[in-house]
């Protein structure tokens, strides 16, 4: 019922023009800066042989394209969740799954799955990008696949936020601001953190994927990550079933 | 409490339901036997729609319980949904999917096994005449089409009991009678509740009515039963050559009220028919007489009736 679900959520995303459109500007970005860095990298490299302990092209390339893709991803991600709930209740679907034979948490879970298959293609394309340097050098795949993780790790909590919120409301355009909003604040909260170690900081969700991008799986962030998005389906799936208390 | 028979499918006791301070539904009890359709009549606002949101685990009661065949709605709604079909006020049809795709859907919600999913879904688009429109988007086709795409996606787990929320509203004439059609033909063999505000509708088609009034139910009873109750005491009598008032005061009558130059309309003691007299009268005095005919009370003035009985 889960996987039905999610099917459905793809399938109706790749119906509307939005989530290829999304894809296409989020590869094209990507890919920008991926060659941007690469000739940077190519101009540097006489110089960077002499230093002693040079910083390789994964250092160098990979890093920054991928600290790049947690951010686009952020920015796409609002946009992409808005209508999960919002737009059905906007246009009075939801009786089709309240009425069948399924649990909330089935409900939620199955949107939330078709939003993160979604972000995993996007993710699982940056991924065969940054492999593509393999053609001319041996990138250092630790790196690669740490980064990989970390982004859909990152998505997941993207998503899960943004379903949160979109269960809020039946206007999805307020959805998307609203999950921007939280989104964006949730970037800069480290901004006014007086020391790494602060409260702040500690809930700033790029903070958690800075040990990935090095190519290090801290379990303290994965555990932070995996609980940030099991916070906010739960609460989604709550919020569901006060509807039907509600009215 | 336990059904009182085993053919029972629908039995809700004591249902209420308050949004906030206001009440919705009051104190409804409902009973519907395998192969009945009941109706649910009443003007807007009523709480029918309510009444049914609640039967199909839309919204839940303040109080009381329902059961479905046997099976508790607030204990299991898992098993209980999976014997319910459920067409709401405003069908809920995603517009990016054809018919197919959507009637697929709809089925594997519903837990059609993966062998029966084709059959499902040709046999009711067979039954609501959607084999044409199979491959067309749902945002496409026209509202007649779109109410019926809603009815197939309610009976495609071919569910014990089948409700319908208003399910010819906004459709022409036509497209009405084919929906009466097949609601009755689902009667044989679901147990269908609808609701409607048309009494012609619910009279052509329900084997049983309950008309809800500001959330009580103010009638509950058998369609014949209600025909009586509509027929009102009164006649409506079209003469060219209309003689003073007091001439047609003949036996039985009560009063007679003026309502145009040719048009009047006569109060009867209901164990005393003047219409045969009234004819021959007529004839012998020449009147003119065009027309006389039965007024059949509106629904309103059957609400009326209804509440003020309360």
């Amino acid at each position: 019922m889960i996987f039905l679900i999610a099917a459905k959520e793809l399938k109706s995303m790749f119906a509307a023009p939005l989530a290829w459109l999304i894809l296409c500007i989020v590869q094209l970005l990507l890919a920008w800066i991926f060659l941007s860095r690469l000739d940077t990298f190519l101009l540097l490299q006489p110089q960077l042989i002499q230093l002693a302990q040079p910083p390789g092209a994964t250092e160098l390339i990979l890093a920054p394209l991928f600290g790049s893709a947690a951010v686009l991803i952020m920015m796409s991600v609002p946009l992409l969740s808005m209508r999960l709930i919002a737009e059905e209740r906007r246009n009075q679907t939801m009786p089709l799954l309240m009425s069948a034979p399924l649990s909330m948490t089935e409900i939620v879970t199955g949107k939330f799955l078709g939003l993160v298959l979604f972000l995993a293609a996007l993710i699982i394309l940056t991924g065969l990008m940054a492999f593509s340097l393999s053609a001319g050098t041996s990138p250092d795949l630790g790196v690669l696949i740490g980064n990989l993780l970390g982004l859909v790790l990152l998505s997941a909590c993207y998503a899960a936020l943004g379903l949160y919120i979109s269960c809020l409301t039946a206007h999805p355009v307020l959805a998307a601001v609203g999950t921007l909003g939280a989104l964006l604040g949730l970037w800069v909260l480290d901004v006014s953190a007086s020391t790494p170690e602060s409260l702040l900081s500690w809930f700033s969700l790029l903070k958690h994927f800075e040990s990935f991008n090095r190519g290090l799986i801290d379990s303290a962030d994965v555990a932070f990550l995996v609980l940030f998005t099991f916070t906010f389906l739960a609460l989604a799936i709550r919020r569901l079933d006060a509807d039907r208390l509600r009215g | 409490m336990a059904p009182a028979f085993p053919t029972t499918t629908v039995f809700a006791h004591q249902l209420s339901r308050w949004f906030g301070a206001r009440s919705a539904v009051q104190e409804i009890d409902l009973e519907l036997k395998k192969g009945e359709v009941l109706g649910f009549l009443g003007p807007n606002g009523a709480g029918k729609t309510t009444t049914m949101r609640m039967l199909t685990g839309n919204l839940a009661p303040s109080a009381g319980t329902i059961n479905i065949c046997g099976i508790d709605l607030l204990d299991q709604p898992k098993a209980a949904k999976q014997l319910i079909g459920y067409l709401p006020e405003n069908p809920p049809l995603y517009r990016e999917l054809n018919v197919d795709e959507y009637l697929t859907l709809a089925a594997r919600l519903h837990r059609v096994a993966k062998s029966a999913l084709h059959d499902s879904v040709e046999r009711t688009k067979q039954r609501c005449g959607l084999n044409e429109v199979s491959k067309q988007l749902i945002g496409s086709l026209s509202r007649g089409y779109q109410q019926r795409v809603g009815v197939a996606q309610a009976i495609i787990h071919n569910p014990e009991v089948v409700i319908l929320d208003e399910p010819t509203v906004g459709l022409d004439p036509i497209q009405m009678r084919e929906i009466r059609v097949l609601i009755r033909e689902l009667g044989g063999t679901h147990s269908v509740i609808l609701s409607s505000h048309v009494l012609p509708e619910v009279e052509s088609v329900c084997d049983r009515v309950v008309i809800m009034h500001l959330g009580k139910n103010v009638y509950s009873g058998s369609i014949e039963a209600l025909k009586q109750l509509r027929e009102g005491h009164s006649l409506e009598l079209g003469l060219r050559n209309p003689p003073e008032l007091s001439q047609l005061q003949l036996q039985g009558v009560i009063s007679v009220e003026k309502v145009n130059d040719t048009l009047f309309e006569i109060q009867y003691d209901p164990g005393n028919d003047p219409s045969e007299e009234l004819v021959k009268a007529a004839a012998e005095r020449g009147w003119g007489l065009y027309q006389i005919n039965r007024r059949q009370t509106s629904l309103e003035d059957v609400f009326v009736q209804l509440t003020q009985q309360e």
